[in-house]
């Protein structure tokens, strides 16, 4: 077997038999690719699993705390660690599927849900975080603007992929400022604004100037203008600096 | 040559390194967690070392095709300072993680008592998450360390399988050898050991239970001794496969067992490693 690239095809019998192959579990493992199914991203999921998590979370919610970090290896993963930022990756659906599991047991009790998701982003590793941000979006109306400050956090760090989570549906609750300089940064870090929630709309002629000053900047030093900025320039500005 | 460091602080190298480390071959690496060169003075900067190396570290190794995983422990040097050593109530979060393959470094400094304090309580914690253990020996009073450290390991009931000795020479690896631990051995550019004098020690006593690392840190160090090492062994009429085995596969066996490989980086070839061992394995059964 040889899944020597990200996205190669890793079928359902070739994964379920290699981790089988390690050990005496091989018998588990066979029956357990019988219930497994595969996803757009050709791994594969357990969902008797995810499904008695999430109800086990419902029932106690403090149950996410040793769930959450195990969910890649217990339920399913894509092979390998990507530095693309906004990759479709298996863990991060299964881990927010647990966060909504969460939500549900948590209903009507939003600090108490704060406080869980504060603590699962605060001791997570970088995949567990990304996780915690994809979630947000979903949990918007449950959590309220409890979690921005997670937002701001993984705004400061170089991780594209963080950086990238921080900017779904969730951003819509920070403030213009912070917007902003989240969609430049996005610029800089190589996050692609596709990525970027309502960018279009929420787009100002503060932000536009900001990119329009980037663009010039990168002129100026003779390097090229990311393709993602061109939308935000004004056209006269883009020929005059061009000529 | 595809080799995995087993031993290596990817904190404190340029992306230079991890440049050369790809073009020598290396696909994957351990980090183990240790001292910074400078003290530490709170258990608030472990927490922000620990999350380096399970957040920012592995992103970094992934840019360079490299799979980056950690041990995570309080090392034997900062286990004598009261400030630090609440940070053993913390070691449980880290220890679940998925690409934490080991406790370490564990191990003695100065042979205190504090040290056997807290290198007993973190091998009962390997025991408890099934979590191989890197255990550090140290510079001075090496051999009686080296034997002290495996009668801790006996004490805690740990399987000698399930650890690795490490930094070890011509004088101390026949007892780790006997107590059927791995051996870990760092290349230095002019301490610890060289790639001749380790090439001696497999024509020996074989490539068993062997793991050859660079250690390379913010000292005097070279991450590319693994590559060298390689390079001596075929020199000496060693086969392909036998560097690929030291390099690889015996690795790969030894971190394996804690079922938390994240393995399956571009270029890492999963179909020939060893005895399956390659691929992220679940905690069940």
């Amino acid at each position: 077997m040889n899944m020597s690239s990200e996205g190669d095809r890793v079928g359902l019998d070739t994964l379920a038999g290699a981790r089988g192959s390690t050990d005496g579990r091989s018998a588990g493992r066979a029956a357990g690719a019988a219930r497994r199914r595969r996803v757009e991203t050709n791994t594969v999921v357990d969902e008797l699993t995810l499904n008695a998590w999430c109800a086990e979370i419902e029932t106690d919610p403090t149950r996410i705390r040793t769930r959450f970090p195990a969910a890649a290896r217990e339920i399913g993963r894509t092979p390998g660690t990507s530095p693309e930022p906004g990759a479709e990756r298996v863990e991060d659906d299964v881990r927010v599927s647990l966060l909504l599991a969460l939500g549900r047991g948590l209903a009507g009790d939003p600090d108490t849900l704060s406080a869980e998701v504060h603590d699962l982003y605060r001791f997570g590793d970088a995949d567990e975080r990304r996780a915690v941000l994809l979630g947000l979006g979903r949990l918007a109306d449950a959590i309220g603007d409890r979690a921005v400050d997670l937002l701001h956090d993984a705004l400061r760090t170089n991780d594209p992929r963080l950086v990238a989570a921080a900017m779904g549906t969730y951003a819509a609750r920070l403030d213009p400022a912070a917007w902003r300089q989240a969609v430049l940064k996005c610029l800089f870090v190589g996050v692609p604004l596709r990525l970027v929630a309502g960018v279009e709309d929420r787009a100002d002629d503060e932000l536009r100037r900001m990119v329009a000053d980037y663009a010039a900047e990168r002129r100026a030093a003779g390097r090229e203008v990311p393709a993602d900025a061109l939308p935000f320039l004004p056209a006269p500005t883009q020929t005059t600096r061009e000529s | 040559m595809r080799i995995f460091d087993p031993h290596i602080h990817m904190s404190s190298r340029t992306t230079d390194d991890y440049e050369a480390m790809y073009a020598a071959g290396v696909r994957a690496l351990v980090e183990p967690a240790f001292w910074l060169g400078q003290p530490r003075t709170s258990v608030d900067s472990f927490v922000d070392y620990f999350d380096a190396l399970v957040g920012w570290e592995r992103f970094r190794a992934s840019q360079f095709g490299i799979a980056h995983h950690c041990t995570i422990a309080l090392n034997p040097k900062e286990a004598n300072d009261p400030r630090c050593t609440p940070v053993l109530d913390l070691l449980p979060r880290y220890l679940a993680k998925d690409g934490v393959v080991a406790v370490g470094e564990v191990g003695f400094d100065s042979m205190t008592e504090d040290e056997e304090k807290a290198f007993s309580r973190q091998l009962e914690l390997a025991r408890e998450f099934a979590l191989p253990a890197m255990v550090h020996t140290p510079h001075r009073d090496k051999l009686v360390g080296t034997r002290r450290t495996l009668d801790l390991v006996e004490a805690a009931g740990v399987e000698p399988g399930m650890v690795v000795v490490d930094h070890l020479n011509e004088v101390t690896v026949d007892v780790v050898d006997e107590a059927g631990a791995w051996m870990g051995f760092s290349i230095y550019p002019d301490t610890k050991m060289d790639p001749d004098r380790m090439v001696a020690i497999l024509q020996r006593r074989g490539l068993d239970r062997v793991l050859v690392n660079s250690a390379a840190d913010w000292g005097r160090s070279d991450p590319l001794r693994t590559r060298a090492t390689g390079e001596a062994m075929l020199a000496a009429g060693f086969t392909e496969d036998d560097v690929d085995r030291v390099l690889w596969r015996n690795p790969v066996e030894f971190f394996g067992q804690s079922g938390r490989l994240l393995l399956d980086v571009p270029g890492a070839d999963l179909g020939a490693t060893y005895a399956g061992n390659s691929l992220l394995r679940g905690e069940r059964g």
